[in-house]
């Protein structure tokens, strides 16, 4: 690393604030908002094969607080979180070849990511609760 | 456009460093890896949904389950080690504080990864 000395003044890009907010956009900021969500949401995943390799009474704590209210809540969150990350994912791999690059085309795929991991949240969820048998 | 190399990097000449695109594609080997093993993490918590204590604890033991959260864990890790460089090396400026956050999170991933695998194998063999 050079010293601050050697450095060129370098060209700087204007920031965030100065752009209109357009869907690609948004979904690029949330794509990392989640991915940092997920960073921390490991810590749930720990706790429970952690809690379930520890005892019968770790696991009943560790159960009870994702059981609440607020632990479903957070659950729900860490669900969407993950499915828009992985469709984010996937319109990242598709854009890495090269396509579906055109801007109408990203502004659709933009839109598709957050209607379809919305959808795909709540269907996980119904589906949870339908194999729980509490329809 | 002008030179945008130091006079430190033109007098020493060595160019790239030829590790440009290794983070890059780091992360998307292990994302591409990650479909799968999510999908896979996403369908065993649903059907677990309600279980209780000695049912998780079967599902979990199974060898299958174990490895598959295993290695659902392991490259999530990598994955999010990547990510969160990317995320500390863009909005810290101070060379002090951006070095301690990267060494933090590799430390916070190694802990996780290590306690989570511990935890998957005693239950795996039988703890």
């Amino acid at each position: 690393m050079s010293k601050e000395t050697t450095m060129h003044a370098r060209p700087l890009s204007p920031h965030l604030q100065i752009y209109r907010l357009i869907p690609t956009m948004l979904m690029s900021i949330v794509h990392r908002i989640t991915g940092g969500a997920l960073y921390f949401g490991t810590l749930l995943f720990a706790w429970w094969v952690i809690a379930t390799a520890t005892s019968q009474n770790a696991f009943d704590i560790a159960n009870a607080v994702f059981g609440s209210w607020i632990g479903r809540l957070v659950l729900f969150g860490y669900t969407w979180a993950l499915v828009h990350h992985l469709l984010g994912g996937l319109r990242h791999l598709v854009w890495d070849t090269g396509s579906w690059m055109e801007k109408h085309t990203a502004t659709r795929l933009a839109w598709a990511t957050i209607i379809g991991s919305v959808i795909l949240t709540i269907l996980i969820w119904i589906v949870g609760y339908a194999a729980r048998g509490a329809f | 456009m002008t030179d945008m190399r130091t006079p430190l990097g033109k007098v020493r000449g060595f160019g790239s460093a030829k590790e440009g695109t290794g983070d890059f594609w780091r992360t998307r080997i292990t994302s591409v890896a990650l479909i799968p093993l999510a999908i896979y993490f996403i369908i065993l918590v649903i059907s677990l949904n309600g279980a209780n204590y000695q049912e998780v604890h079967a599902s979990l033991s199974h060898p299958v389950n174990a490895l598959v959260l295993a290695l659902f864990i392991l490259i999530s890790l990598v994955h999010m080690r990547l990510g969160m460089q990317e995320i500390i090396q863009d909005y810290i400026q101070g060379e002090g504080l951006k070095v301690s956050l990267l060494m933090l999170s590799t430390f916070f991933c190694v802990i996780v990864g290590v306690a989570s695998l511990f935890a998957l194998l005693k239950l795996a063999f039988g703890g």
